[in-house]
């Protein structure tokens, strides 16, 4: 088998490793945790860091008036079956197709990452601002208009008390490098189609 | 290139430097002069103690939870007496607990931890303690640093030499202080002589839950069974117990009962009686004892009493018990780590007397026989005497270990702590205890594998080591460092009641298995209140059950109607909590009991009778959260031939 298309079947069949590892976490420290509260991002499911550790963060949110997490949303049951329809076309090119397509899966597997984050950062957005009319405490910016609890979509940030962590784990390394892989083998495919 | 690997080198050497001083640091508590006492016990903030010690709290009845060489307070658990605090004893699920053949006894004089081991190591499951006054023996299980089992002790008084747990904890002991009629009955104290006998009972543990039930006793002639201690590693199976009053007075015992040269130490050999008993020996007798025992997952304790329990003559179990001639009322009874030496303080004897398991073997084998006692073999005291520590201070009680060839030993009268070496007898090292110390406690100091770096004291008089505080002042405990040729006093701290004997055990070993909380899924408690959707009011003729929850910050529900003079209101509380270190307590206005003190997980009860007609509150005990002092309800008590049906609610408009 051509190097380029070994190279691509790998690619495809990385982001499988979804299923196993979480895609992303959130962990907020504060003075009284010491052992932080986190939740694990799967793409199919919230996940305790540590056991009730999101009954925790719900406790916690529930003074500044922030919604509980919920046990499951749309998205859970979408992105298993983008991941498994990817799989399959990925493999689909990676046996018969021209390297080109190679370049093509690699596209729509970018455009459907980033419109994955873009979902995931409108959650956070609403999980952050859309607050509780009676909430216990109230907070509001330096000018005035009221305070969110956003996490950060990617980075370290304080929140009052909390600082919260949002990173990439390990299922986010076995898509990137999957879909990096599948960026080189266009790349072997065209060389490889130049020599011939 | 090659200046980049001079460099390189050089940077190596450097290293090499480096680490070759923190070796160097690393030396510096080591020798008296080089560190300060201070420096030895003081853990920084934030930094935990290198030991736990369990310290029996007396007539506290209690077991305190310190840590070393810190001397910190952690925890008072609350073992055979009530307390308020933890509503133990208290709410309903802990009232069996304290129940006895005397029904429910709300104090006891708590005296020897004692914690289990493995192969003559300590193994952390458990701690063992006799409750002196109503006969009892407590396990508490220390994932959860609670009582979670207390067996009373029938045909018993004065339990104190008691609660010794063998090498693989096969069986934790119970042995009397006072002889008595047994069975009880109506006859003169006059005829104590032949008529009282004494009784050493064995408990036998189970290896898997611990559960604890009286394998046999041991019906022994009328004297004082003072301390015990298993015997170790080669001595393994037996049992050694000192006695006095081997004269069997009955009257003016402090000099009735100091008359005699010698008493005995009294030798068990417990796996000939196990064996006895296994093939049907001993005797099924009449009895009645109260075993009580408390399931984390239903958060409660049952009272069971049992009626009957088997006795075991000495006299038809032949080459089952000897008597070692001690002299003068010999108080502590500790054998060393090696399990060859039977460490006797006769307490009006100005020495030590130390027997040798191995000799006492051959004058058995030897049939070297000075008399006997009740058909009890009595050897000959110089057949089975090891040697004499002489002349080493006034008033020896008790012994311990460091694992090094070293025993230490405390002298009430004389107030100090004498350090000797086992084999050659000879005095090392003493220094003065403030004051009157009792006893004292090596971590793993009483089994096979001693961990010899600290030595507690506990001392019955304190005078003028703390700030006065009226005529009741503390007792004490004072830490010795015991690492070098010389002891060293480090530290005094006060404790909780009076300290008896202590259970050290380095911090590793147990903190790995401690509870954070209760799963509220594993909560079976038959009035748990799991979801808030479950939480209700309920009544049954007079009775009034309350299923209520408590999160932060609220309980659910916190308005109640309906509730009528000449009720009996149940409130059945489960704190929904499910994060380390959040309890709530629940408190009602003339509620004639305790508060309750619940932790994350679990469902505790208290009863309420409304006596008022008004609206009344309750509230949280204990600060949870920010809005702890928003934490409360109110329920309205109407009259007793008030029509209103129960309501209840949270959070409606």
């Amino acid at each position: 088998m051509k190097k380029s298309r070994l190279l691509m079947i790998i690619g495809v069949l990385l982001p499988l490793g979804l299923f196993i590892y979480p895609l992303w976490n959130i962990t907020l420290e504060a003075p009284q945790y010491p052992i932080p509260l986190g939740m694990d991002i799967h793409i199919n499911k919230f996940a305790d860091m540590n056991e009730f550790d999101i009954k925790n963060i719900n406790l916690m949110n529930h003074y500044v008036g922030m919604q509980y997490i919920p046990e499951t949303i749309p998205e859970f049951k979408i992105f298993p079956i983008v991941i498994i329809t990817m799989t399959i076309f990925g493999l689909l090119v990676a046996f018969f197709a021209n390297y080109k397509w190679f370049l093509a899966w690699f596209i729509l597997m970018s455009l459907l990452g980033i419109a994955g984050m873009y979902d995931f950062y409108l959650w956070e957005y609403d999980y952050g601002h859309n607050l509780d009319p009676k909430a216990i405490m109230k907070f509001t910016n330096p000018d005035g208009t009221v305070m969110g609890f956003q996490p950060p979509l990617f980075g370290t940030k304080h929140i009052l008390n909390f600082i919260a962590h949002s990173y990439p784990r390990l299922g986010a390394y076995f898509l990137a490098s999957g879909m990096f892989l599948t960026f080189i083998a266009f790349f072997v495919g065209k060389n490889e189609m130049k020599k011939t | 290139m090659k200046k980049a690997i001079n460099i390189v080198v050089a940077l190596i050497i450097v290293a090499g430097l480096f680490s070759c001083n923190n070796g160097g640091t690393s030396n510096k508590n080591q020798g008296a002069l080089s560190s300060s006492a201070a420096e030895k016990v003081y853990v920084a903030p934030g930094e935990l103690d290198e030991f736990y010690a369990f310290v029996s709290g007396g007539f506290s009845g209690q077991l305190a939870v310190y840590g070393l060489p810190s001397g910190r307070l952690f925890k008072v658990i609350p073992v055979f007496s009530v307390d308020a605090e933890k509503a133990w004893g208290f709410n309903e699920e802990t009232k069996p607990m304290l129940n006895t053949s005397h029904g429910f006894i709300p104090w006891d004089d708590s005296h020897h931890p004692d914690i289990s081991q493995t192969n003559g190591e300590l193994d952390g499951r458990w701690v063992f303690i006799n409750g002196n006054n109503t006969p009892r023996i407590a396990k508490i299980d220390l994932t959860t640093f609670e009582t979670t089992e207390i067996i009373e002790i029938p045909n018993s008084a004065g339990n104190h030499s008691s609660s010794y747990v063998t090498d693989n904890t096969e069986y934790v002991i119970a042995g009397t202080r006072f002889s008595i009629p047994i069975p009880q009955r109506d006859i003169s104290i006059k005829e104590y002589k032949g008529n009282f006998k004494g009784t050493l009972s064995f408990i036998k543990v189970d290896p898997e839950d611990g559960k604890m039930n009286i394998k046999f006793q041991l019906l022994m002639p009328g004297f004082d069974y003072d301390k015990a201690h298993p015997g170790r590693g080669k001595s393994h199976g037996w049992f050694f117990f000192t006695t006095y009053n081997t004269e069997e007075a009955n009257t003016l015992l402090e000099v009735n009962a100091s008359q005699n040269d010698k008493d005995f130490i009294a030798a068990i050999n417990w796996k000939k009686i196990e064996e006895y008993v296994n093939n049907g020996g001993g005797k099924m007798m009449p009895t009645n004892y109260a075993h009580n025992v408390y399931d984390d997952a239903t958060h409660s304790a049952t009272s069971t009493m049992i009626k009957e329990v088997l006795m075991v003559d000495p006299a038809e179990v032949p080459g089952a018990v000897y008597f070692l001639p001690t002299p003068k009322s010999p108080h502590g009874c500790d054998v060393d780590p090696s399990g060859e030496y039977i460490v006797a303080s006769g307490k009006l004897s100005a020495n030590v007397t130390v027997h040798s398991f191995t000799k006492m073997l051959d004058a058995i084998e030897n049939k070297k026989f000075a008399g006997e006692a009740y058909g009890i073999p009595i050897l000959n005291f110089e057949d089975v005497l090891a040697g004499v520590v002489e002349q080493p201070g006034l008033g020896p009680l008790h012994t311990e270990f460091d694992g090094k060839g070293n025993a230490y030993t405390t002298f009430f009268i004389s107030s100090e702590v004498v350090k000797w070496k086992l084999g050659t007898w000879e005095v090392i090292d003493r220094k003065n205890t403030y004051y009157s110390v009792g006893h004292l406690m090596i971590p793993g100091g009483n089994s096979q594998k001693p961990y010899g770096k600290y030595l507690l004291a506990m001392n019955k008089i304190t005078k003028d080591r703390y700030l006065p505080t009226g005529p009741e002042v503390t007792q004490s405990a004072q830490l010795y460092d015991i690492t070098g040729e010389k002891m060293e006093l480090l530290l005094d701290f006060p404790t909780v009641g009076e300290p008896h004997y202590a259970a050290g055990i380095p911090a590793e070993i147990i903190m790995k298995n401690s509870k954070k909380l209760y799963k509220l899924e594993e909560n079976k408690h038959k009035y748990a209140t799991i979801t808030d959707g479950d939480a209700r009011v309920e009544r049954d003729g007079k009775e009034v059950h309350i299923y209520m929850t408590m999160i932060r910050s609220h309980f659910n529900p916190d308005n109640i109607e309906g509730v009528k003079v000449g009720d009996k209101v149940y409130f059945h509380v489960t704190n929904l909590e499910q994060d380390y270190d959040v309890p709530h307590g629940v408190a009602m206005i003339g509620a004639q009991t305790s508060e309750l003190l619940i932790m994350p997980g679990q469902t505790e009860t208290f009863v309420w009778y409304p006596k008022q007609v008004g609206v009344w509150p309750f509230y949280c005990t204990d600060f949870c959260s920010a809005l702890h002092q928003e934490m409360q309800g109110y329920i309205r008590v109407s009259p007793a031939s008030s029509n209103i049906e129960l309501s209840w609610g949270l959070g409606e408009d």
